[in-house]
């Protein structure tokens, strides 16, 4: 394994850097470098991760860091570089959340998931690409570049958070954070062949986060390794008072969690005990064989663990795709008006009246895919139709939300499947026909749905060589569970450990 | 259960859009699609006696809102919420004359 | 005085032109917090502009709505004086549509089920007891402003409003009058006072009425309102009603229908007029906030703000009526604000007469507090000073008028507070000695025989003489009233 320094993880860099083998500013200094020459940002051999870099911004962080550790601090983030999703407030960098709308945008605070991070010590290295707003699942959305998958660059990496998945897979940063509403996480993650993690609802805290669909958003972790998550997760998340919807719990050990032996288990069964259950509606005949395939191999990794693979049903999968596509872009046409014009963001000139302003700036600075979202959330809200589409959808995620309460209380302990029905398709591939894309979700958006932990778990390539990823979902607080099952799995196997070119 | 066009310029005019006449249509066919193809299907489910879940957690325990103490906590620095106002003149967002 | 069922019942008001009004009010309360509903920024009236809107009244991009507990107890203090229902659960829903003063583009309220469901007002109309239901109260967020002049064809936006709590009070179309909108207006407006929930100044606009409007041939059903909005005094309010009311009478016997709008009144023209921006059908597109999870009230929480509340209006006058002999009026106007309930009942235990005490605060203390644009509270002199001297009224010490000139001093402040000596040193002291009383009584009777046979020939004009010859005989010091019992004894009429 090469020692480079882009290579490391999380855990690795925090020990280096604790051991003074590198300083902060020596390693940020590094990862910009390699970020110039690798990622240039337009053409059809970049792989545009990255919409904002200062390396003055980072590198003063990083003096930060080493200042803070020369004066006796110490912690497994001190001085470790990360960098963020667009859809993050940032201070000392532009949020664009993707979108034209809020090109040069600076906020005035961080998000507070930014916040605990730079509390911990992180060292931030720029603002990752994504699509407008987090409405997309392949990051062509993105208003400014597509990014690239790094396998194939003539790939999508997936999307929302395809930024944050190009720069951990292109070890352009040990790890990103992400936000995933409805997969943007899981999917980006399996599409790079990374780790990525979405915590149950209300664990990180959303403010700061900009809102696409704010009974579904979470901010989660993409990285190398199950390790690297639960450092990062347990630093971001926890209760915060700024958020109505934050959760109330004392903070977690995430590692320590994470590293805890289970009842019953020994050193090669680590997983003895554990009920895994595989919902017959995760794999139908629409999955391709080559994803089937790969899973099955992670599958049976984790049965030589000492895992049960237990069949169950959750029956209600494929409404999860209308219901999903109901309820987020209702409330996304609702989190979206407050981009008019007005107080910051895109305005419009020139412009006559104030009917013109907003509707010039608003379509000036929206694409298609946040107007066309924005249109079917205001049609579901509209008088007449709330009932039979809005309200039966949010009646309906609560039956979808109960099939998995209902399996987890009877069959299992842990749910496993594919994060997508097929590997990463070609760029541009799909755009004659959003819905396309909408239906390649229906793996990942029950859990979200339900507000449930998932995970997406490197398992192994199908063709062309492109990463699969195994979906975990857990139950509501779960994510101990899941980063032990998926270390376990990592303990045995060197999937999350290859990487592209 | 189809739209039609003229509902597709109303609702593009409650969420201000100004969509060209192509993109109308473009619009039209995709919702129309999607509708009729994949959210029929919820119409058909009896959800009688199932509450909504308007938040993911409320299915599992209790969730009621949590208040804050009535304290003034933020200091307001407007030149910074300012900094990427379009049209600010002393201290005020502009915006063109509002009729009413 | 009317009964309960009476005071319920809709008012018979006399038709106006043939027609039977009928008026909803829509009342927005700005509570009395220090911090916004949802945001920690202040919300002190008369700051610059912005500087009191944070990044959550901006909505920026990220932030997040938090509730302020204090906007919740105030909502339930309401209820319970009213009489309310207090939901156990109520639900937060955005109301959605664009303008420039309302930041996030939808408006954070509460639609299907409000915090406050029912109750009723009660005041008195022309001497008769009314009785108002109200269909619900709700909590929601006030809005930005907008300026006009002065921006070169551009309107200025200031959103440090954006955000104020408010409680939105909804009555049943009860009113059948405008008189009667008003009434029901000012005793809700010194209900929300009384109950320290809002401040009540309408300059500042934290008391805004909205009135629903319609007419309708007497036994026809409900015509179709209007809505006059953003009414902020009691005047405009019974103007705009008015003008109304001529509109729509005039429009329906034209042959032509009224249709439903939003209109502004004009207190220069006097008129109503449909607003621009509203002519579109509005589709709110309400739902429930999912930054919000429902608001829950506990019965021990309610129980706990009952243990709290004060004594109410009604009761309190009714308390005055019964103990201190009020009469009705009287009693009405010493609970007009718990700062002058609170003066009356100080005064009242000084003094040891209620009676003088109401007359005193209703007469000499208003006209003097309303000459120096003061308030009770900022009465110059002391309720207990002011009581020694209506005492010294009431023990026949001083003569009323005496006191008048004596609380002048008191008023102008430089010549101390000690009523006694000030009586002694302006020589104000009424004479009490009824024998020289009687003596002069009896002079007056021998020096003024011509005014004597006038008012025994039945001119009472003659005794009103007789009886400032006695004054100016005692240099008034006489007590009048004694001095009148004494001339009609000698006089012998009974």
């Amino acid at each position: 394994m090469s020692t480079e320094l882009h290579d490391l993880g999380v855990a690795a860099l925090g020990q280096a850097l604790a051991s003074r083998q590198v300083s902060a500013t020596e390693l940020a200094g590094t990862l910009l470098a390699r970020q110039a020459a690798l990622d240039s940002q337009c053409g059809p051999s970049s792989l545009g991760a990255y919409l904002a870099v200062d390396a003055e911004a980072t590198l003063a962080q990083a003096r930060r860091a080493d200042q803070r550790r020369a004066d006796g601090e110490s912690g497994p983030l001190l001085g470790v570089p990360i960098a963020h999703k667009d859809i993050f407030v940032t201070r000392d960098w532009p949020t664009t959340a993707g979108s034209k709308m809020l090109a040069g945008y600076r906020s005035p605070f961080d998000a507070t998931v930014v916040e605990r991070l730079a509390a911990a010590g992180t060292v931030t290295l720029g603002k990752l690409n994504c699509d407008e707003f987090a409405m997309g699942s392949s990051n062509e959305h993105s208003a400014f570049f597509p990014a690239r998958n790094p396998w194939d660059l003539s790939r999508i990496p997936g999307g929302s958070s395809g930024g944050s998945a190009v720069a951990v897979a292109a070890r352009l940063a040990p790890a990103a954070t992400g936000t995933d509403t409805g997969g943007s996480i899981r999917q980006p993650a399996a599409f790079c062949g990374i780790t990525g993690i979405k915590p149950t609802y209300g664990v990180c805290s959303r403010y700061g986060m900009v809102a696409f669909a704010s009974s579904l958003d979470q901010a989660g972790v993409m990285a190398r390794s199950a390790e690297d998550c639960a450092l990062l997760l347990g630093a971001m998340s926890g209760f915060d008072e700024r958020d109505a919807t934050s959760a109330e719990r004392p903070p977690q050990d995430y590692r320590a969690q994470m590293l805890a032996p289970r009842d019953g288990a020994s050193a090669s069964r680590p997983l003895a005990g554990l009920r895994i259950g595989l919902p017959a509606e995760f794999f139908p005949p629409a999955l391709a064989a080559d994803v089937n395939g790969a899973l099955r191999g992670a599958l049976a990794a984790l049965e030589k663990l000492g895992a049960t693979l237990v069949d169950v049903s959750l029956p209600r999968t494929a409404l999860a795709i209308p219901v999903y596509y109901v309820i987020a872009p209702a409330e996304a046409s609702s989190n979206l008006s407050r981009f008019d014009g007005v107080r910051y963001g895109h305005r419009a000139e020139p412009h006559g009246d104030l009917m013109d302003l907003y509707k010039k700036s608003r379509s000036e600075g929206f694409g298609p895919e946040v107007q066309r979202r924005i249109v079917i959330g205001t049609y579901v809200l509209s008088h007449g139709y709330y009932d039979a589409y809005y309200l039966q959808a949010q009646k309906l995620r609560r039956m979808i939300a109960d099939d998995f309460s209902r399996c987890f209380a009877e069959r299992c302990d842990v749910i496993a499947g594919p994060v997508a029905p097929s590997v990463a398709w070609k760029i541009g591939e799909r755009s004659d026909d959003p819905v396309q894309d909408y239906l390649a979700d229906i793996f990942t958006l029950p859990a979200s749905l339900a507000g449930l932990p998932g995970m997406s778990v490197p398992a192994g390539f199908g063709e062309a060589g492109l990463p699969v990823g195994l979906q975990l979902i857990g139950r509501h607080f779960a994510e101990g569970q899941l980063l032990h099952v998926a270390h376990a799995l990592q303990q045995a196997t060197d999937w999350h450990l290859r990487s592209p070119k | 259960m189809s739209l039609t066009p003229s509902e597709v310029v109303r609702l593009a005019h409650l969420a201000r859009l100004q969509p060209t006449p192509a993109e109308q249509q473009a619009l039209l066919a995709t919702l129309n699609g999607f509708f009729d193809h994949h959210v029929a299907p919820m119409g058909a489910v009896d959800t009688t006696g199932v509450e909504p879940l308007y938040t993911p957690l409320a299915a599992v325990q209790a969730m009621p809102l949590r208040l804050r103490e009535d304290a003034v906590t933020e200091v307001v620095d407007r030149n910074a919420n300012q900094a990427s106002a379009p049209a600010v003149q002393d201290g005020l967002y502009l915006v063109p004359r509002v009729i009413e | 005085m009317n009964t309960l069922a009476q005071a319920q019942a809709p008012l018979q008001a006399p038709p106006i032109r043939g027609w039977e009004v009928v008026i909803g009010l829509e009342t927005h309360a700005q509570l009395s917090t220090a911090s916004k509903i949802f945001s920690g920024a202040a919300t002190r009236f008369g700051a610059a502009p912005n500087t009191q809107a944070c990044a959550v009244d901006l909505a920026l991009p990220g932030t997040l709505p938090v509730m302020n507990k204090g906007a919740v107890e105030r909502a339930i203090v309401f209820g319970l004086a009213v009489g309310a229902r207090i939901a156990p659960q109520s639900v937060f829903a955005r109301k959605n549509y664009f303008y420039p003063d309302l930041p996030k583009g939808y408006q954070i309220s509460q639609y299907e089920v409000p915090v406050v469901q029912g109750g009723r007002v009660e005041f008195m109309l022309d001497g008769h007891r009314r009785s108002v239901r109200l269909t619900r109260a709700h909590l929601e967020e006030d809005a930005g402003k907008s300026l006009h002049e002065d921006f070169a064809g551009c309107s200025g936006i200031d959103l440090n409003r954006a955000g104020t709590p408010l409680l939105e009070i909804v009555s049943e179309p009860d009113m059948r009058s405008s008189a009667e909108a008003v009434e029901y207006a000012r005793a809700l407006h010194t209900l929300v006072v009384w109950l320290g929930i809002c401040d009540g100044n309408m300059q500042e606009g934290s008391f805004r009425c909205d009135a629903n409007v319609s007419v309708r041939r007497p036994g026809a059903p409900f015509g179709t309102r209007r809505e006059i909005k953003n009414l902020n005094s009691f005047r405009f309010l019974q103007q705009a009603i008015d003008s109304e009311i001529q509109w729509q009478i005039d429009r329906l016997e034209d042959g032509l229908s009224i249709e439903q709008a939003t209109v502004l009144f004009d207190p220069d023209s006097g008129e109503t007029r449909a607003m621009r921006s509203k002519e579109d059908a509005q589709d709110y597109r309400y739902f429930p906030d999912p930054d919000l999870p429902p608001l829950a009230i506990a019965p021990d929480w309610i129980d706990r703000v009952r243990a709290t509340m004060p004594e109410m209006p009604g009761a309190m006058a009714e308390r005055f009526q019964r103990d201190d002999g009020l009469p009705a009026y009287d009693a009405a106007m010493m609970t007009t604000s718990r700062a002058q309930a609170r003066c009356y009942e100080a005064l009242r235990a000084a003094c040891g007469a209620p009676k003088l005490a109401a007359n005193w605060l209703m007469g000499d203390v208003a006209k003097k507090l309303n000459a120096a644009g003061l308030d009770i509270e900022h009465m110059p002199v002391p309720v207990a000073v002011l009581g020694a001297l209506i005492r010294r009224v009431a023990d026949g010490v001083v003569s009323h008028n005496g006191a008048r000139s004596l609380f002048d001093l008191l008023w102008a402040g430089d010549s101390g507070h000690d009523v006694d000596a000030l009586i002694e040193s302006r020589g104000l002291k009424q004479m009490n000695d009824t024998s020289a009383l009687q003596a002069i009584v009896d002079s007056v009777i021998a020096s003024n025989a011509k005014s004597v046979d006038e008012f025994r020939a039945g001119k009472d004009k003659a005794f009103n003489a007789l009886v400032g010859q006695v004054m100016k005989a005692s240099q008034g010091k006489a007590n009048p009233a004694q001095a009148g019992d004494l001339l009609r004894k000698a006089l012998g009429a009974g």
